[in-house]
């Protein structure tokens, strides 16, 4: 029986006969349908799928005239930081521009929370001003709202995840509501200085990290930032595929915010003003790779579906059937990527 | 998409400025510069676009419209606002 090169959800290497993939492709999908009440994908778009998987190439891409733009939520900082090449973030920015070929790219602080790009904004504001002079393509900054930084001993209000399991529900939530407040003003400050410095948009990236306080605050934040400067690009990117109910209660537009997924997460984005939406769709590293890849795709199929607005997948390491590997494999990567533009209709990754 | 090999940045740029969606987005750059969506990702008939329109590329010849420069002449291309050139509109004193 013949059996094809992929991969497990931790980028391991496996080798699954036709039946298999098959069997891993409908699970996928019925899984994203059944936990966020979507249509699964249809058998032909099944079929593209194992087609995908099973490709002999290593690297896959769209066909002519399919292809999308890409923005970024790493704060420039995959070459310097991470890379570990000595190299500043402004030069690592025009070696995206002008060897990568990348299409946009976001600036950022390597501890990339708003809470704490306020004390060096200025400083920031700097590097921003050098950058624009100096470049091309579109380029935002980028931070997370990250409202855990707001609690003590590090920041002003009681922390929350020590308060529930003390059963203190409605101290808390007050915590929780409280934390929204401070983060609002930093990030409406930081999207100030970072508009004068000639930004052409703001990230606000990994909105959901500390539960449905942290998306709220990030959507108030957003809503504000659109009001004082219109013409400032807005890109939202979320942190999982499933908004956690930290408080549980708070809601946004008249909708509840705890517990949506992406295809109803875009319409608050689109109410808060967001002009480009990143959609996150976990990977799960114990299943295959077929099944991440048809369960990520019916999620964003379904987000692309409902926006009005850009849909950017994230397609990283951990996210949007790539595989939860620091180095994740190029042939799963590509293949991600190509399906999720292909049948998911995303607008950019 | 290429970024400045292509037309990658121009599309982004629609995408930012006015949340147009990848298709409506290609449609709006292609009609302004006169070619087929899919040659906007295509590297060799985007060089000399950009070359006679002088809106940046990669390994640019001397005495091309880098960085800034470049903006200033997107933004009339697509006639849309670009943050950084009024910002640097204002303080160069030409605004």
């Amino acid at each position: 029986m013949q059996k094809y090169f992929t991969r497990m959800g931790d980028g391991t290497g496996i080798y699954l006969d036709a039946e298999t993939i098959q069997h891993d492709l409908k699970e996928g999908t019925a899984d994203a349908a059944r936990r966020g009440k979507i249509p699964e994908l249809t058998k032909e778009e099944l079929d593209y799928l194992f087609e995908i998987v099973t490709s002999p190439v290593n690297v896959a891409s769209v066909t002519r005239g399919s292809e999308v733009v890409t923005s970024s939520d790493s704060g420039a900082f995959k070459i310097n930081y991470q890379a570990d090449i000595s190299m500043d973030r402004a030069t690592a920015i025009q070696v995206h521009e002008k060897v990568l070929a990348a299409d946009s790219l976001d600036l950022g602080n390597i501890d990339y929370s708003y809470k704490v790009v306020k004390a060096i904004l200025n400083d920031e504001a700097k590097v921003m001003e050098n950058v624009q002079l100096n470049t091309i393509m579109p380029v935002l900054y980028g931070a997370m709202p990250n409202l855990g930084l707001y609690t003590k001993p590090d920041g002003p209000v009681d922390n929350w995840s020590e308060l529930m399991p003390l059963g203190k529900i409605e101290e808390s939530r007050k915590a929780q509501e409280e934390a929204i407040e401070h983060a609002v003003k930093d990030m409406v400050y930081i999207s100030g200085g970072m508009y004068n410095a000639g930004a052409d948009g703001m990230n606000f990236d990994t909105c959901g990290a500390s539960g449905d306080a942290d998306v709220v605050a990030a959507l108030l934040a957003i809503e504000k930032v659109k009001k004082q400067y219109p013409d400032l690009g807005i890109e939202m990117g979320m942190s999982g595929e499933f908004v956690i109910g930290m408080h549980g209660q708070l809601e946004y537009g008249g909708a509840r915010v705890a517990g949506l997924y992406p295809h109803r997460q875009v319409e608050l984005a689109e109410k808060a003003g967001v002009s480009i939406f990143g959609p996150v769709v976990n990977t799960n590293s114990n299943m295959t790779f077929p099944w991440n890849l048809a369960r990520a795709v019916t999620f964003i199929k379904a987000c692309a579906e409902a926006a009005n607005i850009p849909v950017h997948a994230n397609v990283g390491m951990g996210v949007g059937a790539t595989p939860m590997s620091p180095v994740p494999p190029s042939d799963a990567v590509s293949r991600a990527a190509k399906a999720l533009v292909e049948i998911g209709k995303a607008d950019g990754l | 998409m290429g970024g400045i090999r292509s037309a990658g940045d121009l599309v982004m740029r629609m995408q930012l400025n006015r949340g147009m969606k990848i298709n409506q987005a290609k449609k709006y750059i292609a009609d302004k510069l006169g070619v087929t969506a899919a040659e906007l990702a295509d590297c060799s008939v985007m060089r000399e676009i950009r070359q006679d329109l002088d809106i940046g590329y990669p390994m640019p010849d001397p005495g091309a419209a880098k960085g800034i420069a470049a903006k200033v002449r997107i933004a009339d291309l697509l006639g849309i606002k670009i943050n950084s050139v009024e910002h640097f509109k204002k303080r160069s004193g030409l605004k």
